[in-house]
C-alpha cells in the first residue's frame, strides 16, 4: 500500500481555521471523486440484475426493485459468448505463465552484476522502449510467422513487457547475495538457485506481476482485432465489443441482419467481462504499489 | 557479498591460471556463464524477433512491399510514401486531432494527477485515504472496451443516466456518442476516470520521500498549509514531475489506439482518426502495408526526437533528466 510507505508524521499543531476549512473541503471533494471512480460499475452491476423494463424507464439506480438473473440466464445459453469466456480464461492462464516465466528467466541473468554483455542487453531493452517499430511490421511478423488466427499471437508479441523485466531485475538484485553463495557452496547450479532460492523469496513481486499480465490478456483488445479474423475465435472483450456495439448509431457499425440486444444483455456481459479482474484486485491491490516501486525508486 | 563474488572469482581464476577476469574471452565467458545464458535464451529470442526483427521489416516503409516478393525482393522506392503521406490532405487533420488529443491528456489530465496526489497527501485521515485510494485505482484495471461500453450506456439516448441528466439540465437533447463536438471531452473524462487515480501512486510515492523534518521547520517558522505546499512538497516532488512529463511528452503521438478505435464512429471521424487508427485502417484494413509503415515509422521518430528534445531541454534547465 502507498499509504504504509511514508505515513504522514507531522503533526499539525498549529492548524489555522482556514485550513480546517481545507481539510472539510477536502475529505468531501475526495469521497466524491471516490464515489464517482464506482458508480458507473455500481450502475451497470444494477442494471445486469434489473429487469428490462426498469432499465428503460429508470434513470439511475444502484438497486433494482426486482431482481432478475434473466440477462445473465441468457447469455451463459449462447454458445458462442460461453465459447469466447472459457477461451480468454485458458489463454489468460497459458499466457500469463509463458509471460511470468520468460521474465522471470531473462530478468534473473540481468541482476548478476558480473555478466559479461549485461550493459549491452539492457541497453538494446530500454531502446525498444523508447521506440518500437510500430504496428504493420510487428503485423507481419505475426503473419509470417503463421499465427494469424492463433491464440499464440495473443500471447507471444507482448511476451516480455520491458518495464516489467526492469523491475523484477531490480529486486532480484537487491536480494542478500549470502544466500545464493551459501546455495552455491552447497553444490546447487543457477537453475536450482533460481527455482528453490529466489522464486521463493520472490513471490509478491512476481505474483504481482502475474496479476498484471493476466489483466493486460484479458483486458487486450487490440491484439484479437488485429490477429484473429476467424470469428469463432474471439475473446470476451472482441464480443463485449460486438454486443455493446450492436446498437451503437453509426450505420457502418450496425448489424442489420441481427436485432440489437436488449439493454440488460450489455449490461451483463460488461460484467462478465470485469469481474474476473475485480476479483483478482484485491490480491493485486495489496502488492501493486510496493511492487512497482521497488524498480523505480532505486532506478 | 560483491566483495565475496568478486574474491571468489578471483580465486577460480587464479586458480586456474586464466587471465584477470575483464580480459576473459567470449568462449571462456560463454563456458563460465553458460548457465545463465541459457536462461536468457528464450527472452533474448524474443526480443530479437518481436522487437527488433520488425525494426528491420520496417524497411518495407521506404520499399513498395509485395507479400510475395517478400522484403528484400520488393523494389526500393526511397521516401515517395512518406512524401505521399506528408502531401495527403489527411495529414494535417490527423497531425491537429492527435495533437489536441495528446495535449488534453499532457496539459489537463497530468495536472489533474498532480492535484489530486496533492489532495490525496493532505488526508489526514489514514483510512479515508486507504478507500479513497482503493476506489480511484480500480477503474486503471478495466479495459477500454469496457470503459467505452460504460460510456455508451450512461450516454444512451433515450435512457442512459448522464444523458438524461445533462438534457434535463440543460434542456437540449444532445446525442453525445454521435456528435463529433463532444467526442474529445469524452475521451478526456475516459482517461482521467482511467488513469488519474493510478496515475497519483507515483506522486504519493514522491510524496512519501518528503523529508518531515522540513514540514516541522516550517510550522515552527509560521508557514500555514499552502505555503508548506507551495515551498516544500512542490519543490520535493518537482523531479518525479519532470522525470514523467519526459516520459509523456515522448509518448505524445501515441493517443492509444483501443481507445479511440472504440470510441470512433461514422459520425466522429473528422475528430476522430489519428496516426495510430489512421496506421490501422491503411494497413490492416486497406493492406497498404508499405505506406502504413511509413506513416507509423515517421510518428515513432517524431516520438524519439520528442523524447531527447524534452530530456535536453529538462537538462538545460538544471532539472534531472532520465538519460
Amino acid at each position: 500500500m502507498a499509504t504504509t510507505i511514508g505515513p504522514n508524521r507531522v503533526k499539525y499543531r498549529f492548524n489555522t481555521p482556514a485550513g480546517k476549512v481545507f481539510d472539510v473541503v477536502n475529505v468531501v471533494l475526495l469521497v466524491g471523486v471516490g464515489a464517482l471512480a464506482i458508480l458507473p460499475f455500481l450502475y451497470v452491476f444494477a442494471g445486469s440484475l434489473a429487469t428490462e423494463y426498469e432499465i428503460t424507464t429508470r434513470p439511475f439506480f444502484i438497486w433494482p426493485t426486482e431482481i432478475t438473473t434473466a440477462s445473465y440466464e441468457s447469455i451463459l445459453s449462447s454458445s458462442v459468448f460461453v465459447r469466447a469466456f472459457i477461451t480468454t480464461v485458458v489463454v489468460t492462464l497459458v499466457g500469463t505463465f509463458v509471460q511470468l516465466a520468460l521474465t522471470a528467466l531473462m530478468a534473473y541473468p540481468l541482476a548478476k552484476v558480473d555478466l559479461p554483455g549485461r550493459r549491452t542487453i539492457m541497453t538494446l531493452v530500454v531502446f525498444t522502449m523508447v521506440f518500437s517499430a510500430g504496428m504493420i511490421p510487428t503485423f507481419l511478423i505475426v503473419k509470417n510467422l503463421g499465427l494469424l488466427d492463433s491464440y499464440w499471437a495473443l500471447i507471444l508479441p507482448m511476451a516480455i513487457n520491458p518495464f516489467s523485466l526492469i523491475i523484477i531485475k531490480n529486486f532480484f538484485q537487491e536480494l542478500p547475495k549470502e544466500l545464493e553463495e551459501s546455495a552455491r557452496i552447497d553444490g546447487a547450479n543457477e537453475l536450482r538457485i533460481l527455482a528453490n532460492v529466489v522464486m521463493p523469496l520472490s513471490k509478491p513481486v512476481l505474483a504481482t506481476f502475474a496479476l498484471f499480465y493476466a489483466v493486460g490478456i484479458w483486458n487486450d483488445y487490440m491484439s484479437p482485432l488485429l490477429y484473429l479474423n476467424d470469428q469463432n475465435k474471439w475473446t470476451l472483450q472482441m464480443i463485449l465489443r460486438q454486443v455493446t456495439a450492436s446498437a451503437s448509431l453509426s450505420p457502418d457499425d450496425l448489424n442489420t441482419e441481427v436485432p440489437p440486444p436488449a439493454q440488460g444483455i450489455k449490461f451483463a456481459v460488461v460484467m462478465v467481462a470485469t469481474i474476473p479482474v475485480l476479483l483478482a484486485y484485491p490480491f493485486l491491490q495489496k502488492h501493486f504499489a510496493k511492487g512497482m516501486l521497488i524498480g523505480s525508486v532505486k532506478g | 557479498m560483491t566483495t565475496t563474488t568478486t574474491q571468489a572469482v578471483a580465486v577460480e581464476t587464479s586458480g586456474e591460471g586464466l587471465p584477470p577476469k575483464n580480459r576473459r574471452n567470449l568462449g571462456q565467458n560463454l563456458l563460465r556463464y553458460r548457465w545463465l545464458f541459457f536462461l536468457m535464451l528464450p527472452g533474448i529470442a524474443y526480443f530479437l524477433i518481436f522487437r527488433f526483427w520488425p525494426m528491420y521489416g520496417a524497411q518495407i516503409a521506404f520499399r513498395n512491399y509485395v507479400p510475395f516478393l517478400g522484403i528484400e525482393g520488393s523494389e526500393w522506392v526511397g521516401w515517395d510514401h512518406f512524401a505521399d503521406f506528408f502531401s495527403n490532405p489527411d495529414f494535417p487533420r490527423l497531425l491537429g486531432n492527435t495533437l489536441i488529443i495528446a495535449g488534453l491528456t499532457l496539459f489537463i489530465a497530468f495536472p489533474v494527477t498532480i492535484v489530486m496526489a496533492l489532495l490525496l497527501n493532505e488526508l489526514r485521515l489514514n483510512i479515508l485515504k486507504r478507500t479513497v485510494q482503493t476506489l480511484v485505482y480500480i477503474p486503471h484495471f478495466l479495459s477500454w472496451t469496457v470503459v467505452v461500453s460504460l460510456t455508451g450506456l450512461l450516454f444512451a439516448v433515450g435512457n442512459g443516466p448522464l444523458w438524461t441528466l445533462v438534457n434535463d439540465l440543460f434542456g437540449t437533447s444532445t446525442n453525445f456518442l454521435a456528435d463529433p463536438a463532444w467526442f474529445r471531452p469524452l475521451i478526456l473524462l475516459q482517461e482521467i476516470w482511467k488513469n488519474t487515480g493510478w496515475g497519483t501512486i507515483i506522486f504519493l510515492a514522491a510524496l512519501a520521500g518528503v523529508d518531515q523534518e522540513q514540514y516541522e521547520a516550517a510550522i515552527i517558522d509560521g508557514a500555514g498549509r499552502w505555503q508548506r505546499v507551495r515551498f516544500i512538497t512542490i519543490p520535493s516532488i518537482m523531479s518525479t514531475i519532470i522525470v514523467l512529463l519526459i516520459l509523456q511528452t515522448g509518448q505524445i503521438l501515441n493517443t492509444g489506439f483501443e481507445q479511440i478505435y472504440l470510441m470512433s464512429n461514422a459520425l466522429n471521424r473528422s475528430v476522430a482518426d489519428v496516426f495510430d487508427t489512421y496506421v490501422y485502417f491503411t494497413g490492416i484494413q486497406q493492406g497498404a502495408y508499405s505506406y502504413s509503415t511509413a506513416v507509423g515509422l515517421a510518428k515513432a521518430i517524431v516520438g524519439l526526437i520528442l523524447i531527447f528534445g524534452t530530456n535536453w531541454l529538462a537538462k538545460r534547465f538544471n532539472q534531472a533528466g532520465i538519460f
